[in-house]
């Protein structure tokens, strides 16, 4: 296991999954430890940060705990970063592998529609398709595997490009193995780094997404997130303007952790690439 | 100019059209989708419209035809950027769009060059020192600042250089109520510019001071750089006219690729700093719930995105023909 022996050797990997870590666990137990909804009215409106014990982190505009509604935004903005980069996945792999392993005219076909979808704005999509299917988390996360997936196919297609003329792939032809089997047991494998190395990044980068759409006010109105948190107190940023820089700064932090993570991956699964980049 | 230059940029220009045809297509069948019949949709006022406009509507974009006649109608309309008349402000969505544009391409076009040149010079710099304080200072700060949201360090820019300092200001294009004209104007507005701009460009810093850092190590390990610096070259010499030049090609070229990406951007800024573009616009569309609107910007900001990569393509096919051959 040299993946991970190298990984745990790396300390910027490491403090971006420890807080990556730490993060996660306040998302799945912390609703369940804080009691607390974060829609109640706990206490006078804008009380500021660090006067009341029981609410740490004070309360927003309409008095409600700004402490709970981190710890449930953690919940949203996770699921949503996770969720989303694996439906992206699930569509971009296939795409790219097909489009690599046949080449000829299914490669032009496939590639040309991905264009398509790099050339679209991406947020610009996003936000059409979560206003015209009605903001909700589904909505939310298929948006954002939609315009997240050509980057992944793009890269797998590469992969299975240059792997494709491999001896052991050869061989497995001559063998008479099915070009499926090919596809999932011989060339997939040997791709997963780079599309592990990906998917990090694709995490950090749907967080951002999410947070932008519900500060926009497409965020599903039953959730609390922390991008709402930061466009509910837009307009008394003067007044109070902790509420909207707390939750703008557990956003930071978690993509910064994710980003980390990322880089130390590709350190750790890619060490001839990444060794011209840090020795 | 050769035939096969001419060729590539017409083939270019068919699949910019392609492109645009596909989204076209697309936002008519999202039209469908939205809630609400398709004339309330079109007529950008879900349920509170006359009857007699809807009728009217329902004619023009002949919606008691069949479907395909219908996409027919929309995408050929579509393509002649007739995108109908929104029933709030009572002007055609397209010009309504281009009423707005000149703020957006001000706005993006500022923050494009803020980032490429600060990017650029970041990432050379950091390259140069290596492995030194100031390689750790930069690489730090893009880091940083690449996993910022936009909008909340806009927000930020906003309460610090606008409400505290008070030096910025932070809302709108021009001073409300003052009737500027000649440099007076040009400095006026130049003055709200710079925060919608420097945090717009600031992502984007980020993201081309990391590519220009990595592609510099990279290219500095070649071949062609150790005879350089062999036969006794002066090191910043050598930087300059041996890596930057070929290290910034890449760079460039992403950077390029990224301009919707900055259209994109340009709604949160827009946003937060009430700037009067068309990311505003969107904004303001999907407040209004006017989904007609909302399309026709995401099919002109998409338009914009394949005119600037054409333009692109076509400049790099000129200063490089080498690339005209690898396609």
């Amino acid at each position: 296991m040299n993946v991970i022996k190298s990984l745990t050797q790396n300390k910027v990997a490491m403090v971006g999954f420890s807080i990556l870590f730490i993060f996660v666990v306040i998302a799945l137990i912390g609703p369940y430890l804080y009691d607390g909804s974060p829609w109640r009215m706990v206490q006078r409106p804008f009380l500021p940060p660090f006067q009341n014990s029981n609410y740490l982190l004070g309360t927003d505009t309409l008095g409600r705990d700004v402490l709970a509604g981190l710890i449930y935004g953690a919940r949203i903005s996770l699921l949503v970063g996770f969720v989303s980069t694996i439906i992206a996945l699930l569509i971009g792999i296939p795409l790219g592998a097909y489009a690599g392993y046949y080449g000829g005219w299914v490669d032009e076909v496939l590639m040309r529609f991905t264009e398509i979808f790099q050339t679209v704005p991406s947020f610009a999509l996003a936000v059409v398709l979560v206003a015209i299917f009605e903001p909700s988390v589904y909505s939310i996360t298929g948006a954002i595997a939609i315009v997240s997936w050509p980057p992944v196919a793009r890269l797998v297609r590469g992969e299975f490009l240059s792997l494709r003329s491999q001896e052991y792939v050869l061989a497995a032809k001559l063998n008479g193995q099915t070009n499926r089997n090919i596809i999932l047991r011989e060339i997939l494998p040997n791709s997963l780094s780079p599309i592990i190395v990906l998917a990090s990044l694709m995490v950090a980068s749907a967080i951002l997404l999410e947070s932008s759409l519900s500060f926009l006010g497409l965020g599903d109105p039953a959730i609390m997130s922390w991008g709402y948190m930061i466009g509910a107190a837009k307009t008394v940023i003067r007044q109070a303007w902790w509420l909207s820089f707390i939750p703008g700064v557990a956003i930071a932090i978690t993509v910064l952790s994710l980003n980390l993570l990322g880089e130390g991956l590709n350190e750790a699964l890619n060490p001839k690439l990444s060794g011209n980049r840090e020795n | 100019m050769s035939i096969q230059t001419l060729l590539y940029i017409a083939g270019r220009l068919v699949k910019g059209g392609v492109v645009l045809l596909v989204i076209a297509i697309f936002n008519f069948f999202l039209i469908r989708m939205a809630p609400g019949d398709p004339a309330q949709v079109l007529a950008g006022e879900a349920g509170a419209t006359d009857e007699i406009f809807l009728q009217q509507l329902r004619e023009q974009f002949g919606l008691d035809q069949p479907l395909y006649y219908q996409l027919w109608i929309y995408v050929s309309n579509l393509m002649q950027f007739d995108m109908g008349i929104t029933y709030r402000q009572q002007m055609p969505v397209f010009d309504l769009i281009m009423e707005r544009m000149p703020a957006t391409l001000l706005l993006t076009g500022a923050a494009f060059l803020l980032s490429l040149v600060l990017g650029i010079l970041a990432g050379v710099v950091a390259a140069a020192k290596h492995r030194q304080w100031l390689d750790s200072v930069i690489t730090v700060a893009a880091l940083i600042f690449y996993a910022t949201p936009l909008f909340w360090l806009a927000m930020m820019a906003a309460l610090f250089f606008s409400v505290y300092l008070d030096w910025l200001p932070s809302f709108g294009m021009q001073t409300v109520g003052e009737n500027f004209t000649g440099w007076q104007k040009v400095k006026d507005i130049g003055l709200h510019l710079i925060l919608p701009a420097a945090t717009l460009g600031l992502f984007f810093t980020a993201v081309y001071a990391r590519m220009t850092r990595t592609s510099m190590i990279e290219t500095s390990r070649l071949d062609f750089v150790k005879t350089a610096k062999a036969k006794g070259m002066k090191p910043s010499r050598v930087t300059t006219h041996h890596i930057l030049r070929n290290a910034l090609l890449p760079v460039v070229t992403l950077a390029g690729l990224q301009a919707g990406q900055l259209i994109g951007g340009a709604v949160l800024t827009e946003t937060v700093f009430a700037w009067p573009g068309i990311g505003r616009l969107m904004f303001e569309a999907l407040f209004q719930r006017d989904y007609n609107l909302l399309l026709g910007v995401f099919f002109i900001s998409s338009a914009m995105v394949v005119l600037f990569n054409l333009v692109t393509d076509v400049i790099y096919c000129i200063v490089d023909p080498r690339i005209e051959l690898s396609k």
